[in-house]
């Protein structure tokens, strides 16, 4: 395609290479859109797959070979998932749970990242070090003291032993302190000069300046909140704590077949709040991948 | 609160440079000790909850953990935690007498070797391909490549498990279009752990792609048309202005990558369980059952050897992809 553009031309646009000039500016390069969606449908069948199945009647699940779309599209399998299940609590407890892990987050980890970034104490580099130090730890290890900590603490029969031990997690002390060093000491500086106090410098200056950095966190922070499974999975004790992921967890496991229809459905249950956060804060949620360079 | 503990004077200014004499030992930072002290009394009021709950659900965790590891604390003890005898490295021992966890290791070392190039390789080229290739329905495609990764582990794996199931799933109904009988995956002790290395590609080549992206918007536009004036062509403009240039984000996403597949644990746990014959049992899941079996002791061992190979792998990493320049 280059090279045609550099085609020695009687003039120097010609038709011909103005119409290609136009398409490559319009489309890039068209022959790679073939592949690009050839890997494309690769990535999403498991979810066309997924909500085709939720949709099947039993008699298509057991079909062998398998049908791709529904012969007689059906929603008992959603019903069946809300009736039998109680899908519903479940429901609330993932999203109390998110929402609590979620708001501990942006309030503890905003304070200490804007401590770090702005403020000078004696210690911040230990702190600093301290905190950062624990992101390359491996979940597993604080997971059995953890354990213990928490059945010991009578916390296991509620949902609040399945919020306290992430309501402070160092990569959101990571993120915040690196988007707060962006922003000008002079505003701090000014602040202090009109005799603002330093907390009120943080709550009415720092705060709603730190508005994409926050968001960033919130949505990451309740992403993984939701699909977390395996703490809720050893900690809830009885099916009023349950959580989504670990109700879908449980009835998957010991399973005949012909019920993965409800399972599909459950899946999709599953994916659906956390596609809509994802497809409404697009914008905000990839800027802080990318910034960050983590999940 | 801080009105209380805070001298109350309306002089906040900085009159810096004025008088250090009182921080003349200190670190000299221009500021006035009151001013200073009012700041770092600040600073640590903001750092207290995160701190207090940092100290009691991480740091305590993890001393404790090796604590664990040094005694003969099992399941029995969770009630009278500190009623152990300490043992040693006895644990260690045990522990690399173990067969099984060898072959945890050995398939935790296989799908790291395996997964990750495969991963940052798919990361890459979906980025490259998206950010210089094509120009129309970007968006659509960065979202399917993303989608994977903010699913839930156990959605994936429901899903999972009937795609690949024998006789009524749809990958042996595709491959049955191409006349090849798909064998029984997850079944088979051959192909469990390379389905397993797939799904992780699968899942995580997302966020590979999303740090490139990033880097590859940050490669000036400039640079590329001196390069294309001085003749390169496309493939010598990759490699040698756009992947120098991205050798920053790699390096990131090989190393954050690297943590979570050393750590490989939600595919066996939801699909296998570490089956066929421990095929795609790994070092994580390892761990995790001796958890559950009540043995805490080998399961805080077993950890805290995965989180010495991560530590190893991170300074491997960061050698070899800084060492090029």
């Amino acid at each position: 395609m280059s090279t045609l553009a550099t085609l020695p031309a009687a003039t120097p646009d010609t038709e011909r290479t103005l119409r290609h000039r136009r398409v490559r500016q319009t489309w890039g390069r068209p022959w790679l859109y073939l592949p690009l969606a050839g890997a494309l449908l690769l990535m999403i069948a498991p979810f066309l797959w997924m909500l085709s199945g939720s949709f099947k009647p039993e008699a298509d699940i057991r079909r062998v070979p398998p049908v791709l779309v529904p012969t007689a599209p059906t929603t008992a399998n959603y019903g069946e998932l809300f009736s039998t299940l109680d899908f519903t609590s479940m429901f609330a407890n993932s999203v109390i749970v998110a929402l609590a892990v979620t708001a501990g987050n942006l309030i503890f980890c905003s304070m200490l990242g804007y401590a770090l970034a702005k403020l000078e104490f004696r210690g911040q580099r230990a702190v600093f070090l301290l905190v950062m130090g624990t992101l390359m730890i491996p979940g597993l290890v604080t997971f059995v003291p953890l354990y213990v900590l928490v059945s010991n603490m009578q916390l296991t029969g509620s949902l609040i032993g399945l919020v306290l031990p992430f309501l402070a997690g160092p990569f959101g002390v990571f993120l915040m302190r690196q988007f707060i060093s962006t922003l000008p000491d002079e505003l701090i500086d000014a602040a202090r000069v009109d005799g603002c106090r330093e907390l009120a410098i943080f709550a009415k200056i720092i705060l709603p300046l730190t508005k994409p950095a926050l968001a960033t966190l919130g949505i990451i922070t309740f992403l993984g909140s939701w699909n977390n499974f395996l703490w809720p999975l050893v900690v809830a004790q009885n099916e009023s704590q349950y959580t989504l992921p670990v109700g879908l967890a449980l009835a998957s496991s010991g399973q005949s077949f012909t019920r993965f229809g409800i399972l599909l459905a459950g899946a999709v249950v599953v994916l659906l709040p956390v596609m809509l956060v994802f497809l409404l804060f697009q914008r905000q949620f990839v800027a802080g991948i990318a910034t960050t360079g983590l999940k | 609160m801080s009105t209380k503990t805070l001298p109350d004077r309306g002089d906040t200014h900085k009159q810096s440079t004025a008088g250090p004499e009182r921080s003349a030992g200190r670190r000299n930072s221009g500021l006035r000790s009151p001013a200073r002290g009012r700041q770092a009394r600040a600073a640590w009021i903001l750092a207290a909850p995160f701190l207090a709950l940092f100290a009691v659900f991480m740091l305590v965790p993890v001393v404790w953990s090796l604590l664990m590891s040094l005694t003969d604390t099992k399941s029995a003890d969770l009630r009278t935690p500190l009623n152990v005898s300490f043992t040693g490295i006895d644990t260690y021992v045990r522990l690399f007498q173990d067969d099984q966890f060898f072959t945890a290791l050995r398939n935790t070392g296989v799908f790291v070797l395996v997964a990750l190039p495969l991963t940052l390789a798919a990361g890459l080229a979906a980025a490259v391909a998206l950010d210089r290739g094509i120009r129309r329905f970007r968006a659509v495609f960065r979202v399917g490549f993303y989608l994977p990764v903010i699913t839930s582990i156990v959605a994936v794996a429901v899903v999972w498990k009937t795609l690949l199931e024998p006789r009524a799933g749809l990958v042996n109904l595709v491959l049955g279009w191409f006349g090849i009988d798909g064998p029984a995956w997850l079944a088979d002790t051959r192909f469990a752990l390379p389905v397993m290395i797939v799904m992780a590609v699968w899942r995580n080549l997302g966020t590979v792609m999303i740090i490139m992206l990033a880097g590859l918007q940050s490669v000036p536009q400039s640079l590329m048309e001196a390069a294309e004036l001085d003749g390169a062509g496309p493939w010598q403009r990759f490699w040698r202005v756009t992947f120098p240039l991205l050798r920053p984000a790699l390096l990131l996403t090989a190393v954050t990558t690297g943590i979570g597949y050393l750590q490989f644990f939600d595919e066996p746990f939801v699909m296998t369980g570490g089956g066929p014959l421990d095929s795609t049992l790994s070092a994580t899941l390892y761990a995790y059952n001796q958890f559950g079996n009540g043995n805490y002791d080998m399961a805080s061992a077993a950890s805290y050897v995965i989180f010495v190979l991560i530590v190893a792998l991170t300074v491997l990493q960061f050698r070899v992809l800084r060492s090029v320049d």
